[in-house]
């Protein structure tokens, strides 16, 4: 709040209230419902709904698909997330570095953030496609055997190359922008200090780059939650089966497909405890970063 | 310890801008050389190129005896400090310090104890243990000194260390790093852009404009025989007058005839600048110079009077106990205090 | 100490007088060396950029060939000829059950949810931010709270409860259930914040000295103040709507109300059928349709669209 702050009442208040009702009726009210259906078991027709406790969690716990999702949920995270930046670390400290063509490298680089996920889903089909995909080709030429849609990790891999390469742009464009917020001074200074160019990434660019990276840690792993659906749904060609599944494409598939309202919502509950947590972290150290600057 | 010469150093910039003209010069073994201009002339860019920082274009650059052009700048024992200060802001105030010396394989016990020295020099010990973002300006300005300090370099340069402190703190800190360079009789290039530090640190001055040197002397040197009325208004504050006039047999006349400057012409008879400092004339009703004041300025000290002699800008001064009105008086020279520069050129004659 | 070689006045004309003892003893200078770092750098950018273009190059090739050719070979890399029927198809060929979409449809549709969600949140995000950040409310907090929570939580948590309070207001179907949901998140709000949050206190006091109401100083200085900001947001926002998969997927039922990124369901779906041979030249034309708009909106204001990425930290 602004020290010269106006004082009025009513005013501000009629500018809250479109932002309060969108999210009170599409965000608190779904949110709600989720919790309160959590603990009601619907029946296959949805007329009655009996109170079960903490039922649909504990299924939850022992439902081995859905422990199965939990875990392939963890490791697509986990080496989307590593890649996906890393992938994009090194071409940023690249472009930093060199000085002709710096723009055009980046508007090289960047662009494929706007393509959507399914989009990006539907040519990681056609590229992985069993038969006639041009990488299943080149793989089968090197004598590797690639299913995709047949065997699991086959398919994974797909999911996980192309969630990988949708997401290098975003990070791309956060470590060149963090890149470039470090003072030419300081890299010089360390330019006289240092001689080995390694030496001086490690020591001053990494962690000056820290801020950035943590920034971009937690919007990777909601990426690999959340936004990969689209490309999750297209390569399974919505047609999951026994293929690899992550957690918010399990709510989707219990809830709309198998119908079980309390299951899937139990499993958003779980979901959106997971997100708090990571909000709060964002949170304070999103708040943390502006009191430096 | 080291002397530092350009042969015909040359710097292009990519973009096709010529930053600095061929220049050469010799900095000796010891010596504080100031590097002065105004913004843009080419200052920071020499300074690089001698840090390594910049690729050289054309010429040679040695530091010591070897010609340094492509060595590296951690590699040319050299220790730089920024306007910025240019701190590594994840380290606290002696990792800052010891980061050199701990990538040229020193010991623990050795950086600690030439960290300690150099704090203890600069009144830095209570801070070692903070971050840059803890200290002040000043504080933060002392750390990167003691940066350059520890490292025992062949050659300072330092680019503009001041100009982010106050004033008071700014001459505080000139006469400390002039102390410093001394008792450490360490080569030093320093640049900078406001003429009283040039003339205060000086061993010698280098004077830029637009990527040339206009003049290479002791501040003594520029201030009595500036080679240009570039440095000459560039360098004295308040800057040299210069007055347009006709040279010939002994005297020049500015404007009408009754208006004219005795003063050795040395048969450089023709159009002329003629430039008197404000500190070289003074008022006296016997005086055969008629000045018009406009203007009167208290500076303290002294007293400045601003107007028009012959129908040019003209300003004297005077000092702070002598009355002063505005409206007609007259003025005397001091003897030899005219300097004659060329009217098209502008280079002393 | 100040020992002078050249005494006197030295002028810039004088370039080459200086003495040069150090620099004749050495005469040899190692010759300029190639920059082989350089050149890797410049290797690894490459190999980048053709990991990202080369996907894309190659879906943009097939859509001017033949399904069947294809369906043999996979995706191609040259050109072929067939570009003008694929394009026409994806375009302008009625689909679906119930033959009532083709491409042109779902292009506007595509445009109405990207300009739709792009407008609503910056509205009301920037007038939520203004209401949090200049004026003295007691609740502020509370609300401040209440909309950041929001911050993280995408739609997709919350799919299965959203799409029933839809159902229950009869808002399927319709472009407003379509946008409203997704406007649920306070991205835009936040991002108005910290940027209101940057622009000096001075101001407020200087425009209230002025005589400017709040209402004034929102129109007559926030929003001009605003213009990037708002234009950053405008393309980040758009793209994001344009982009939005499952909740059109889910909402959208009747086909004249299908997006383009929603058309490519109907595509894989026809793909997993395995019927007929698919039709994956008008497929591959349809997604590059889907991708263009987008695209050519990030690299044409890309330093609008960098800017408003990297100062909202999303
Ligand atoms: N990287 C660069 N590329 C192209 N031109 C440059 C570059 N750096 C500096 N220049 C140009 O070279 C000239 C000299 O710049 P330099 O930084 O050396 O000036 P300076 O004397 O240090 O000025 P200041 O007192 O403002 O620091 C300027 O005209 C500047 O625009
Ligand atoms: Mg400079």
């Amino acid at each position: 709040m602004k020290r010269a702050a106006f004082g009025h009442i009513g005013f501000p208040i009629l500018l809250l209230i479109p932002q309060i009702a969108i999210i009170g009726i599409f965000f608190y009210w779904p949110a709600g419902y989720a919790v309160h259906s959590s603990f009601f078991l619907q029946d296959p027709f949805g007329f009655t709904s009996t109170y079960v406790g903490m039922d649909n969690y504990t299924r939850l716990a022992t439902s081995s698909n859905y422990l199965d999702a939990a875990k392939f949920t963890l490791i697509f995270t986990i080496l989307v997330t590593f890649f996906a930046l890393a992938i994009a670390l090194l071409l940023a400290v690249k472009a930093d570095k060199v000085i002709r063509g710096a723009k055009s490298y980046r508007t090289l680089l960047m662009w494929v953030y706007a393509i959507a996920p399914p989009v990006a889903g539907l040519m990681g089909v056609m590229l992985f496609d069993q038969s006639r995909g041009n990488i299943t080709q080149l793989l089968g030429m090197m004598g590797i055997e690639y299913r995709l849609g047949v065997n699991y990790w086959d398919t994974a891999s797909a999911m996980i190359s192309v969630s990988i390469w949708k997401q290098i742009p975003v990070n791309f464009i956060f470590f060149l922008s963090g890149l470039q917020a470090i003072p030419r001074s300081v890299r010089e200074a360390a330019m006289i200090d240092n001689r080995s160019g390694t030496a001086r990434f490690w020591d001053i660019t990494f962690p000056l780059l820290a801020p950035t990276g943590f920034f971009l840690l937690i919007i990777n792993i909601t990426y690999s939650l959340f936004d990969t659906f689209g490309i999750v749904d297209t390569i399974v060609k919505s047609e999951p089966g026994n293929n690899p599944m992550t957690l918010v494409y399990r709510v989707f598939v219990d809830g709309f497909r198998g119908g079980d309202l309390g299951g899937s919502s139990a499993q958003s509950v779980v979901l959106m405890v997971l997100v708090l947590v990571l909000t709060i972290v964002q949170f304070r150290f999103l708040e943390r970063r502006i009191h430096y600057t | 310890m080291a002397q530092v010469t350009l042969n015909a150093v040359r710097k292009i910039y990519p973009n096709g801008v010529e930053a600095l003209e061929p220049c050469s010069f010799t900095i000796n073994d010891g010596e504080l050389a100031v590097l002065v201009g105004p913004s843009g002339c080419g200052k920071s860019t020499l300074l690089r190129m001698v840090a390594g920082l910049e690729e050289i274009s054309e010429g040679d650059l040695s530091i010591g005896d070897r010609i340094v052009n492509d060595v590296d700048p951690a590699d040319r024992n050299i220790a730089m400090v920024f306007q910025n200060y240019a701190l590594y802001p994840h380290m606290s105030v002696a990792q800052n310090m010891g980061y050199g010396l701990k990538n040229r394989g020193m010991s623990k016990a050795e950086i600690r104890a030439k960290v300690r020295e150099a704090s203890d020099m600069l009144n830095l010990t209570e801070f070692l243990d903070r971050r840059p973002s803890q200290l002040s300006g000043g504080q933060r300005q002392r750390v990167a000194m003691g940066r350059a300090i520890v490292r025992e370099p062949d050659l300072f340069l330092f680019d503009e260390p001041l100009s982010n402190l106050d004033a008071k703190l700014r001459n505080q800190m000139r006469i400390e790093i002039r102390a410093l360079q001394r008792r450490l009789a360490t080569t030093a290039m320093y640049v900078t852009h406001d003429q009283i530090e040039a003339m205060t640190m000086a061993d010698r001055i280098i004077v830029l404009n637009d990527g040339k040197i206009e003049q290479i002397g002791t501040p003594n040197e520029i201030y009595e025989h500036p080679a240009s009325t570039f440095v000459a208004s560039f360098m004295g504050a308040p800057p040299m007058n210069l007055l347009q006039g006709i040279a010939g047999g002994g005297k020049v006349t500015l404007g009408s005839d009754q208006d004219v400057l005795h003063t050795g012409t040395e048969g450089n008879d023709g159009p002329v600048q003629a430039g008197i400092r404000p500190e070289d004339v003074w008022p006296d009703p016997q005086g055969d110079l008629a000045f018009d004041v406009d203007i009167i300025e208290e500076l303290g000290a002294l007293r400045l009077l601003h107007g028009r002699v012959a129908g040019q800008d003209f300003s004297v001064a005077v000092p702070k106990d002598k009355e002063a009105t505005t409206g007609l008086m007259q003025l005397s020279v001091k003897p030899g205090a005219v300097h004659l520069f060329d009217a098209d050129t502008g280079r002393r004659l | 100490m100040a020992d002078i070689t050249e005494t006197g006045v030295q002028t810039a004309t004088a370039t080459n007088t200086a003495t040069n003892t150090a620099t004749a003893a050495a005469p040899t200078r190692p010759k300029k060396r190639i920059k082989w770092e350089t050149v890797g750098d410049h290797a690894v950018l490459i190999a980048g950029a053709l990991l990202m273009l080369v996907p894309v190059y190659m879906i943009l090739a097939s859509s001017t060939h033949e399904d069947i050719l294809i369906h043999r070979e996979g995706l191609q890399f040259f050109f072929g000829d067939d570009g003008l029927e694929n394009y026409n198809a994806a375009l302008f060929e009625y689909g679906g059950f119930t033959n009532s979409v083709n491409g042109v449809t779902m292009l506007v549709n595509s445009m109405i949810l990207g300009f739709g969600f792009a407008i609503g949140k910056i509205v009301v995000g920037m007038m939520a931010a203004y209401a949090i950040v200049y004026f003295r409310l007691r609740f502020a907090t509370f609300a401040f709270w209440m909309i950041f929570t929001t911050l993280l939580l995408p739609l997709e948590v919350r799919i299965l409860p959203s799409y029933e309070v839809i159902q229950q207001m009869n808002l399927a179907n319709t472009y407003t259930g379509l946008i409203l949901p997704l406007i649920a998140s306070a991205t835009a709000t936040f991002f108005f914040r910290q940027f209101f949050r940057s622009i000096p206190e001075e101001l407020v006091e200087a425009a209230r000295i002025d005589g400017a109401g709040p209402v004034k100083f929102f129109i007559d200085i926030l929003v001009p103040l605003s213009r990037t900001m708002i234009a950053a947001m405008f393309i980040i926002m758009f793209v994001f709507g344009w982009n939005q998969y499952l909740w059109p997927t889910l909402i959208t039922t009747d086909e004249s109300l299908f997006t383009l990124v929603r058309g490519i369901r109907q595509i894989m779906q026809a793909y997993a059928d395995g019927s007929s041979t698919p039709e994956y030249g008008e497929a591959a034309a349809l997604a590059i349709i889907a991708m263009t708009p987008p695209v050519l909106i990030v690299i044409f204001f890309q330093n609008w669209f960098v800017k408003g990425l990297t100062e909202s930290d999303k």
